[in-house]
């Protein structure tokens, strides 16, 4: 087994047969059929596939704002059953309430948690540093470009010490170059204060260069269509995007998102794990 | 003067780049800023100067018309009437009657309407029991329930009161509730995944998110209060600008009439731009569009 292959036993996240369907015009509409994943501890797991494929769905349930129609999502062997704050959540639209300066988007969070002010001047602190935002401590978002709201979001979500991060789409309406500067600093800051990060994108380079585990999805009904491992040589780094491994892994996860065939599916869990799927293909 | 010549060759030019005009590309941002503001100020004093010329060619014309026998107190006779007014006491007796009524009308019909507003807002099981009274209700004018204020309540102040009161609470709870209704549901849910429970987010989330509603609902209330308060005291009030107007009426008092005219027509304006600068304050955080 190589090292970025998580070890079967005991998952931060297990999605269990998950099924989601939505009331459209009196039809059901099913919007994640069957979905069963393992996230190990400390595991970087991309989620890519094509738009109203289900992966903002099964983020808000893993998150506890959604409900499954059958099926359960399990945080540390326990049944979502709600928000808390061991699960921090980066939303594509920042969300930053708009009324708040950057400190005290931070601070929300830490409030919620009954910190002293000192307390939570203190931690915020450290957060907005950590992402390079303490210029603007005091600034209002709107005042903010789009990257940096979305850095404020990261602070905002890292300041609780979620051991699970849930990010959809975080960076997805960012430019390339503000884009490729966030990856490096999330995946740096990763490295350093290790979490179990869910990370969900439609950029397949994205996925590969972030991603311990790149789980490819499909739509009608959305399931889970293949999962890449990412087993990269050296650090995270810009030169990593130019070597023939990189573009390899890119190229896997390219066509499993653009060429499906129809009505495959694989099961994510760690259970599945020995015959690898992609080992196949 | 080496950073400028540095700047002069870094930008490949060196025949056009005089030293005026590197200086003058390391201030862009300045002189823009400036012309700016500038062009800004001077927009602003042209509109100032182009509505004092209106306002004084209107009183021109005012003063043409009353001298040439239209049946016009000339600006004069309003000015020395609304002198004689303010000496004698009258106008700020008025002025004070009138102002407690709607100041009171007003501040109930808002300390109202903003839970109501709220409740209806938040709990489906509210909205269900007082929408429709609201929906209803608010369609009859204000001054449509003064025969049944009167008979209800006397020829006090109270009916007064309610009446100005209801005007002002229909404007208020409708806008708060829409503020309510309109709150973005990704910043609730912002707010309970870090952890945050119901009641804290109505706190923290939902009062200051509808605040900008409030606020125009406020001064839509505030305008709906000032209308209805002439006609409000037309209830044997003994003091007020709309009991003043009338006893004006009896006696063919032109001159009477129109200080009073004047005067809610000025202080309406003053309290709307109060709230005006109140909701700029409070407000400032919104993205404008
Ligand atoms: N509240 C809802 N009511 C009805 N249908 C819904 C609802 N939420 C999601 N859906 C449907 O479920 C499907 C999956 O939606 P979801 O938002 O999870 O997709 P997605 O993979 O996140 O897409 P995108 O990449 O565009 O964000 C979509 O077809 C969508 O129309
Ligand atoms: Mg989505």
């Amino acid at each position: 087994m190589t090292p970025n292959t998580p070890t079967p036993g005991s998952p931060r996240i297990s999605v269990r047969n998950v099924t989601r369907t939505f009331d459209l015009k009196g039809e059901g509409f099913v919007a994640l059929d069957d979905v069963s994943l393992d996230v190990a501890d400390n595991e970087f797991i991309t989620v890519v596939g094509p738009s109203g494929c289900g992966k903002s769905t099964l983020m808000n349930i893993l998150a506890g704002l959604d409900t499954p129609t059958s099926g359960e999502a399990l945080v540390d062997g326990r049944p979502v059953t709600g928000p808390g704050p061991d699960r921090g959540v980066i939303f594509q639209q920042y969300a930053l309430f708009p009324w708040l300066t950057v400190r005290k988007n931070v601070e929300f969070g830490l409030k919620t948690a009954g910190l002293s002010a000192k307390e939570r001047r203190e931690k915020a602190e450290h957060f907005i540093e950590m992402v390079g935002l303490g210029e603007f401590a005091d600034a209002l978002p709107k005042m903010l470009s789009g990257g940096m709201k979305q850095r404020c979001a990261i602070a905002r979500a890292y300041a609780v010490d979620p051991s699970i991060l849930l990010m959809d789409e975080p960076f997805g309406a960012l430019d390339a170059l503000t884009r490729v500067t966030l990856q490096e600093q999330l995946l740096d800051t990763w490295s350093r204060e290790k979490r179990t990060v869910m990370f969900i994108t439609h950029d397949v380079d994205e996925a590969v260069f972030l991603a311990n585990r790149v789980v490819v999805m499909a739509a009608r009904p959305g399931r889970i269509y293949d999962v890449i491992d990412v087993e990269l040589p050296g650090p995270r780094t810009e030169d990593l995007r130019l070597s023939p491994e990189f573009t390899e892994l890119r190229n896997r996860v390219w066509s499993a998102v653009y060429h499906q065939t129809p009505g495959r599916r694989v099961d994510a869990t760690h259970r599945s794990v020995a015959p690898h799927p992609t080992a196949v293909a | 003067m080496a950073s400028m010549t540095e700047t002069v060759t870094a930008r490949d030019e060196p025949g056009t780049a005089t030293s005026a005009s590197a200086l003058a590309d390391r201030t862009t941002e300045k002189p823009r800023r400036t012309r700016r503001a500038r062009q800004d100020s001077a927009k602003r004093a042209r509109t100032l100067l182009l509505s004092t010329i209106s306002i004084a060619a209107g009183i021109g014309v005012w003063w043409l018309l009353s001298s040439i026998g239209f049946k016009l107190p000339s600006p004069a006779d309003v000015v020395v009437r609304g002198w004689e007014l303010t000496v004698d006491g009258t106008l700020g007796a008025d002025l004070v009657a009138s102002l407690t009524r709607v100041l009171v009308g007003f501040a109930l019909g808002t300390i109202v309407a903003i839970p109501v507003g709220f409740l209806m807002g938040w709990y489906a099981w509210a909205r269900g029991l007082i929408e429709p009274w609201i929906q209803f209700f608010r369609t009859i004018p204000p001054l449509a329930i003064i025969p049944l204020a009167i008979v209800l309540l006397g020829i006090g102040e109270e009916p007064k009161i309610l009446v100005i009161f209801l005007a002002a609470f229909f404007a208020c709870v409708i806008s708060t509730f829409q503020g309510v209704v309109n709150v973005d549901r990704t910043l609730i849910n912002a707010a309970r995944v870090l952890g945050t429970k119901d009641a804290g987010i109505f706190v923290r989330v939902v009062v200051p998110a509808s605040v900008p509603f409030i606020l125009v609902g406020m001064r839509v209330g505030l305008g709906a209060a000032w209308a209805t308060l002439v006609a409000a005291e037309l209830i044997a009030a003994q003091q007020g600008l709309g009991y003043r107007m009338q006893q004006a009426q009896l006696y063919y008092d032109l001159p009477t009439i129109f200080v009073g005219l004047i005067v809610i027509g000025v202080l309406g304006l003053v309290m709307d731009r109060l709230l005006l600068l109140a909701e700029k304050k409070l407000t400032g955080w919104q993205e404008r569009r």
